[in-house]
This record gives structure tokens, sequence and C-alpha cells, in this order.
């Protein structure tokens, strides 16, 4: 074999495939109640699955064809059309954050304190981790559910032979999308939260809307703003990964359309919340 | 795989020019052996029709072909190249020159018919204007007696309408190879007989050689120049449809008859 083939050859390998395992793989698949090594195993082959697959959408991203018009399309379906559901939950967060606290701040007489916490919880951890648990509902879902049912009925493999890499053309554009809309969306929803803290606040106080927002902003800094923002990028990226990874590996039948979408959602907000803590920790061990 | 798979082996003329040569092909999943050694050509200009049992790998050997699946060992040869030892590009350089219809129709779901037919063509005919798709995307709608469903999505069509569709799609890049997976399977007596005579027309208009993968009798009368009746994984018999028809061998006979009743 060419030495290109069998660069081929790799590329299509995907870990739960290689040879020398054929008793777990067995087992793996039979009906069976499996035992923790099958399942350590199944786990682990999956996991090594999941970084092969997003080595592969890291490489394909820097290919010389874009699918830009994809792109752009994806692009307005994460963020667009995700809109009215951050919306709704940006506007509540702020609400629901403003109207729990201010009752303890008035009893220690910190109200005014009130639209500097409400803006640091947002921009630094309500309004990232919230809208990444909305969007790895709704975006993952759909992703997973959408390439899933395209692998089902052989739409990805008609893709391959009209000589367009799937890979390329549906989960790389979906990936860069989901990390470049996804940081928007947590700006969208922390300005909307603020302002739903402002409405929150005049519920049983009475401030104005140029003092509250100078207030709030009075207590934001840049340093604030940034590892959020960073770490938003990764929420998405992750989001647009795991709800194309499961899509893209779900098995023949329909009933693994729903477990792919399942799948997505689960994992991807588990991810999120991992993410969210390594994030913390390295910002906290950044600014000590 | 075997060492003279590292050459692009040249496929010799014999009179008949051949399009498709598959050598010695083997492909397992797992435990089970699904094609064990499959051997045959494919000549230039003709329609050459797979049968077999379901799960007899007729799906799986097409799919080697256009290596969707990479088959454990044996060689494929389509139009002089060596299918398993081709480099990405080469892989989808070639893919330009088959055309693939598949079992389910494979329609996108998100596009209308027009994106659809339109998708292929803007990918490997790029230098077409707006004017030059838009007569093709008619002309091969008309070919396939659908041209009012241009706007419509493939959730609207009905089964046999998704299938001439499908094969609008696969005809609008001028391929010179069809792969037909079981195309009239889950259509009516009356929408079959329609695709086969739409395989034929397919195949005068367009000069194209072609692989028909069905368990439909009626369908592989119709458009066979040749046939092949895979089993247990091999060539069971290879011949024309007379031969098929006369056969005193039971397993055919029973094929033939249980298909005609």
């Amino acid at each position: 074999m060419t030495r290109k083939g069998n660069n081929e050859m790799k590329k299509n390998t995907s870990v739960s495939k290689i040879g020398g395992f054929s008793w777990l793989q067995a087992k793996m698949h039979s009906d069976k109640p499996i035992g923790l090594v099958v399942a350590l195993f199944r786990f682990l082959t999956d996991v090594a699955d999941f970084f092969l697959f997003s080595m592969r959408v890291f490489k394909e991203s820097f290919s010389r064809r874009f699918e830009g018009r994809e792109f752009l399309y994806q692009c307005y379906v994460i963020g667009v059309k995700t809109l009215p559901l951050i919306s709704v939950t940006g506007i509540v967060i702020g609400m629901v954050l403003t109207i729990q606290s201010r009752p303890v701040l008035v009893d220690f007489g910190a109200v005014a304190l009130l639209p500097g916490m409400v803006i640091i919880s947002l921009i630094r951890e309500m309004g990232p981790v919230i809208t990444a648990l909305i969007c790895a509902g709704k975006i993952g879902s759909g992703m997973g559910a959408e390439l899933g049912s395209m692998k089902v009925t052989e739409q990805i493999d008609a893709m391959e032979v009209s000589s367009t890499n799937p890979m390329r053309f549906l989960v790389v554009t979906r990936v860069l999308a989901a990390t470049l809309m996804i940081p928007i969306l947590v700006l969208y929803a922390d300005g909307l939260g603020l302002m739903g803290s402002w409405v929150g606040a005049n519920i049983k106080g009475d401030v104005s809307f140029v003092l509250f927002f100078s207030q709030a902003f009075s207590h934001v800094e840049f340093m604030d703003f940034l590892p959020a923002t960073i770490k938003t990028f990764f929420f998405g990226a992750m989001i647009g990964l795991v709800g194309c990874y499961k899509g893209y590996s779900a098995g023949r039948g329909t009933e693994s359309v729903g477990r792919a979408a399942n799948s997505a959602v689960i994992l991807g907000s588990l991810l999120v919340i991992i993410l969210d803590l390594i994030a913390v920790q390295i910002t906290d061990i950044l600014a000590s | 795989m075997n060492k003279n798979e590292t050459i692009n082996v040249p496929i010799k003329s014999t009179g008949v020019e051949t399009v498709i040569e598959i050598i010695n092909l083997k492909k397992s999943f797992g435990v089970n052996e699904i094609l064990k050694d499959v051997t045959f050509k494919l000549h230039k200009e003709e329609n050459l029709v797979v049968l077999g049992k379901s799960g007899s790998g007729k799906s799986v050997l097409i799919k080697c072909i256009v290596r969707l699946l990479r088959p454990d060992s044996g060689t494929i040869n389509v139009l002089g190249k060596n299918v398993g030892t081709l480099s990405r590009d080469g892989l989808a350089e070639l893919r330009t020159k088959i055309g693939f219809l598949f079992q389910s129709g494979a329609l996108y779901d998100s596009m209308t018919v027009r994106q659809n037919l339109e998708f292929p063509l803007r990918r490997i005919k790029m230098k077409l204007t707006k004017k030059e798709i838009d007569e093709k995307v008619m002309e091969v709608l008309e070919n396939v007696g659908l041209a009012d469903v241009i706007q419509k999505m493939p959730s609207q069509l009905s089964g046999g309408m998704r299938k001439r569709i499908s094969l609008a799609r696969t005809i609008i890049v001028d391929p010179e190879i069809m792969l037909y997976d079981e195309p009239t399977t889950g259509l009516d007596p009356i929408t079959s007989d329609e695709i086969s005579a739409l395989i034929n027309e397919i195949q005068k208009k367009y000069k194209t050689s072609s692989i028909i993968i069905t368990h439909d009798i009626n369908c592989a009368r119709d458009t066979a120049d040749r046939m092949i009746m895979l089993n247990d994984g091999e060539v069971y018999l290879e011949g024309k449809v007379e031969d098929f028809e006369n056969s005193t061998d039971q397993f055919i006979k029973s094929f033939f008859m249980k298909n005609d009743k």
C-alpha cells in the first residue's frame, strides 16, 4: 500500500475498530449485562474516538476549501434562531437574581451594590453557563438529531460520493459557527440580563436607568470580561463538537437518532460544566 | 492488502472495454464474512444486474466500489484506477465520474428539489454559469418527468418521485458509471416499471455503464444486458438473462419462481 493510502486508512480508523480487542467488542455488542471492564473499555474507546474526531475537525478547519455559504447559514441557524430563547432566559435570570438578592442587601444597607453584584454574576458565571447550557440543549440536540438522521438516511454517504467532504461541509461549519455565535449570544444574554435586573430593581424600589447602569459598570473591570468571554468560545466549540460527533457516529436505526440527540445534550451540558470549573481554576490561578 | 494493489492496474483491452474490474474482493463485519471472494467485470455501456438475497452483500459490494466501505482484501479497478490506493483528492476526482443512486434516495431533507440538484453540480462543475446550471437542472428534471416539483421539499414528494429526483441528481453531472442500489425497492409495480424504463433511457442517452443491485426480478429482466447472482459471499452464476431463466439450478429456479409469484 502506498504511503498516501496508509494515511487515508489511518484517518478512517476509529479506535473502536482497532483489532486485538475482539472479545471485548463482542461483549460490547451483546445483549447480556456488561461488566465493569467492558463498560470502562467502551467509555475509553468513546473518549478516544471523540478525541480523534476533534483532531480531524481541527485539521479540516484549516483546509483550502472553506464552505463559507454553509458557515453563514449555520451562524444564522445557531445565532438568530436561538435569540428568542436566549432573550427570555437572559431577562428572567437578571430579574430573578435581583429579586432574590435585593432583600438581603437591603438588610445590610448595601442596596447600592446590587447593580454591581448582578453584573459581575452575569458576566463571570450566570450568563456564560446558563446560555451555554441552553445552547447545549437546543443547538447540541439539533446537530445530533440532524446529522444522525442524515447518517441513517444515507445523506452523508450521498454527499461523500458527490465529491463533497461531509466532515468539512457539515461538521466544520457547525463547530465554527457554534464557536463564534455562542460568545455573541452570551454577551447578548448578559445585556438583557442587566435590563431584566433593572426591571427587577424597580419592582420594589426606584432606580433610574442611567444610575443603575452607571453603578453596574463602575464595578466591572476588563479582567472580568476577558476570561469569561474566552471560556465561551470553548463552550461553543465543545457544544458543536459533541453535537456533531454524536450525530456523525450515530448507528443505523432511527432509534440511534434519538439516542444521538439525547446524548449530545447530556454530554454537551456535562462538558460545559467541567470546562467552566477548569476555566474558573485557571482564572483563579492567574489572578492570584 | 496485496502488494499488487500499490500500482494502478491498466485494464486490458479484450475487444470489449472494461470500466470496472473487481478481483477477489473480501469484506467482513466482525465475524460475519459478507463478501468471501467476488470477481467480475463491468463492460462499457452495459447494464450489469447483481442479484442476490437480502443480506448477500450486494449493497456492500457497490459501496466498496466508491470506497464508502473499505474491503478487507482484493482489488477494485474503476476506469483504470485502483480505488484502494487512491488519495483523497484522487478518489474525489474519480467519484465525479460515478453516479450512485441510494436505496433510500438520500435526498437532502433541508434542501428543495432545485437545491438538491444544484448541490453536486456546483461542486463538480464549478465553471458553470447560473444560466447553465438552471438549464441543466430543467433538463434532468424533464428527463425524469418531474419539471413541476422544482420548488418542493423532499418531504412533499412520494416515494417514486423521490427516487426519480434522486436519479436526476445523480445524472446531472454526466457520470460515466451508474451504480443503482435497489432502485425499485418499496415502489408499486407500475412505478417500478417506470424506474426500470428510466434506467434504460439514461443508459441510452448518457451512454453510461451501470451496475444495478436488485432482488426485483422484473427490474432485472427489464434492464439487464448481463446478470450476476451473489450467494454466500461469492458469484454464484454469471450470464445473460436467458441463462438465468433457463437454469436448472435449484437456487436460481427458486429465486426466479418466488419473485414471479
